[in-house]
């Protein structure tokens, strides 16, 4: 390729960037409220992994707090494993819950203890007796919640060590708390988690903070579980198609040099 | 495709066998091999084949999806939740379509502005670029159809607005949304026929790219001069100069898109996409993806109702006006080939157009702004500004600029233009 070529084609490419950036850039949603802390999460880097023991502990917060109002029906016990527990371990924490299966062969639905295969067990029958015995507010489900709210980890983080005792001109509704980073500060999720609410098993220093990062990290894996085999797989895939727009560059090349 | 006259010999028996009985190799060879084409191509001429690459992607992910998918609105959002939990490489599958459909619209949105600019929609070409736009249409119909799959609350209410608009219709509004919706609300008939149709349309646009690069293979390619090739040396073939050239170009696009796909692949995604669908409760912004952003801005640039002077009988209401504006943004450039009246085709020899296309740029720029907010003050104007440059340009500055330009002088040939660009 002669130097005219080349300039004309550094310059189409460049542009072609430039192009994609635009596009990309201009239709961005207003990702996060400006309110909002920035916390540093050490998954959300381009290479960012899980903090495997933060993401056990949060789901020790989840399974002691969270889940006594909060489904996680898209998750299965056997899921855990891969934070990292064992599958015996898997098993007792399944062990723990009782669901309803059937009907046998006599018709009868039955009651047994949960398997690893299981799905979360819910804590309300149904969305009707969740909101019957949350004054009439139906705690979301939690599988996917990271993923469905603006600001993602940060909002869930200032959710919960965001209630403060409401200022002197605000008049709460009956049931309300007081959320300084809830959208209109009403909330009807009383503050679920303070200092000391959980007993580490690792001797983490059981803060407020500490909890609710873990739980937000938890809650982060939950959503997007398969976060580090996209990531591993995005590398291998991004060298090999590196390679692959080299070869292909020399070999146009190549070609265009015969042509006069 | 008519096939040459002189028959090709093939090294290979069998290739020779099938090929006197069916000449699929006569005319791969005569409509990519030996397909004389302007020497001059840029790297823009590569979107075509970077839309098609996009096309097959769309196809072959979408079809694994349908395979885990099931279109019933009390389990359309869990199934999907389960193949990108549990079911092997399903969210490999899942974030490689919904990114491809933003993908594939930039590639078909640079493809586009390329004709623009170059008038690759001019005489001889025209039917090429009718044939486009339609394309252009079932991608934007079955990208609609797909939003709504997932069930969530953007999908339900997504629906909810856009075909609402269809109540704008005068005297058969209201029946016609409920024959779209199958019933008297966005509900599972919605559902069923939305997936059905968005199975059929990807091949129906298949059929529409096959003609589409027919009609392109009869008038042979435009090229950045926009001066037809006169002679041999002004044409090379197909193969091998554009299959590595736009294999390179390919890859370049796929790095970017594989990039999105596996470390930022919710970057275009909205929260609400992994909400399931509440018809009680409606989200605080409904916004279509960003590729519908700008016709969306058009849609709600109207805000006043045509009044018969001095009454109240309302003539155009603002709802109908900002839907006919909508669909004639996209139909009128059915009409670009008889529009533009300029001697000069590429906008390189054009010297105030090149301006007013730069405008237009900035237009559908502010267009796409104006659709992402909701319509009240700066992005009302925005949205207004934008959607009167964009009718002043199509429908007065194409056709007058075109007749009083003072354009430069193409070259006389392709080759003349190569040879001064080595210089």
């Amino acid at each position: 390729m002669n130097k005219g070529d080349c300039k004309i084609m550094k310059k189409t490419l460049s542009l072609f960037v430039f192009l994609i950036t635009l596009a990309l850039a201009l239709p961005v949603r207003a990702a996060e409220d400006e309110t909002l802390p920035h916390q540093h999460w050490q998954h959300k880097g381009i290479l960012g992994v899980y903090d495997k023991a933060a993401v056990q502990r949060g789901f020790q917060v989840y399974k002691e707090v969270c889940s006594a109002c909060h489904a996680m029906k898209f998750m299965s016990y056997r899921n855990l494993e891969k934070i990292g527990y064992t599958p015996d371990e898997v098993k007792a924490v399944a062990a723990q819950y009782t669901v309803t299966d059937g009907p046998n062969d006599e018709g009868e639905m039955f009651e047994r203890p949960a398997l690893p295969s299981d799905h979360f067990k819910s804590p309300f029958k149904n969305d009707k007796a969740a909101r019957a015995a949350n004054n009439g507010a139906l705690p979301p489900d939690m599988s996917l919640l990271v993923k469905a709210r603006d600001g993602g980890e940060d909002y869930i983080f200032s959710i919960l060590t965001g209630f403060e005792t409401p200022p002197a001109d605000v008049q709460l509704m009956a049931g309300m708390n007081y959320n300084k980073y809830f959208p209109g500060h009403q909330i009807a999720m009383a503050k679920p988690l303070s200092d000391g609410q959980v007993s580490y098993a690792d001797g983490t220093p059981n803060s407020l903070e500490q909890e609710a990062r873990d739980v937000t990290q938890f809650l982060a894996w939950v959503s997007e579980p398969h976060m580090e085999q996209r990531k591993q797989m995005g590398i291998k895939v991004i060298l090999f198609l590196l390679v692959f727009a080299g070869v292909m560059f020399n070999t146009n090349r190549k070609v265009w040099s015969k042509l006069h | 495709m008519a096939s040459a006259g002189k028959k090709v010999k093939f090294d290979n028996p069998v290739v020779q066998w099938i090929n006197d009985r069916l000449p699929i190799y006569s005319i791969l060879h005569d409509q990519y091999g030996n397909f004389p084409t302007p020497r001059n191509f840029n790297y823009f001429w590569s979107f075509g084949a970077i839309a098609m690459a996009m096309l097959g992607i769309m196809i072959v992910t979408g079809v694994f999806l349908a395979m885990s998918y099931t279109p019933h609105t009390t389990l359309a959002f869990e199934s999907i939740e389960h193949m990108m939990r549990d079911v092997n490489y399903g969210w490999l599958m899942r974030y490689t379509h919904m990114n491809g459909a933003s993908f594939f619209f930039i590639a078909v949105y640079i493809h586009i502005s390329r004709g623009l600019f170059y008038g690759s929609y001019r005489q001889p070409r025209e039917l090429v670029w009718i044939f486009g736009v339609v394309i252009m249409l079932l991608m934007m119909v079955t990208a609609f159809m797909g939003y709504t799959l997932p069930w969530s609350q953007m999908s339900g209410w997504g629906v909810t607005v856009i075909t609402s608009l269809f109540s704008a219709v005068p005297l058969i509004g209201d029946g016609l949304v409920t024959w779209l919706w199958g019933g008297f609300a966005v509900d599972n008939p919605t559902l069923n026929r939305f997936y059905a149709l968005h199975f059929l349309l990807p091949f129906v646009i298949c059929a529409v790219v096959f003609v589409h690069v027919w009609a392109l293979h009869v008038s042979g390619s435009n090229n950045p001069t926009g001066v037809e090739p006169k002679s041999e040396k002004d044409v090379i073939p197909f193969n091998p100069y554009y299959t590595t050239k736009d294999s390179f170009g390919t890859v370049v696009f796929m790095i970017i898109f594989m990039a999105v796909v596996f470390f930022a692949p919710l970057v275009l995604a909205d929260p609400a996409h992994f909400r399931q669908f509440d018809p009680m409760q409606t989200p605080p912004h409904i916004v279509p993806e960003w590729y519908f952003l700008p016709f969306y801005a058009i849609l709600r640039a109207f805000t006043i109702d045509l009044n018969i002077p001095f009454t109240h009988i309302i003539l155009l209401p603002a709802k109908l006006q900002g839907v006919i504006a909508m669909f004639s943004s996209i139909l009128l450039l059915l009409f670009l080939p008889w529009l533009d009246t300029s001697p000069v085709r590429s906008a390189v020899y054009r010297p105030v157009y090149k301006w007013c296309l730069l405008l237009l740029l900035l237009a559908v720029c502010a267009l796409t702004y104006a659709g992402s907010k909701p319509p009240e003050g700066m992005p009302l104007w925005f949205g207004i500004v934008g959607t009167f440059y964009y009718f002043l340009h199509f429908l007065v500055i194409v056709p007058v600029l075109g007749k009083y330009e003072k354009t430069l002088t193409p070259p006389a040939s392709i080759s003349e233009s190569v040879e001064a660009g080595h210089e």
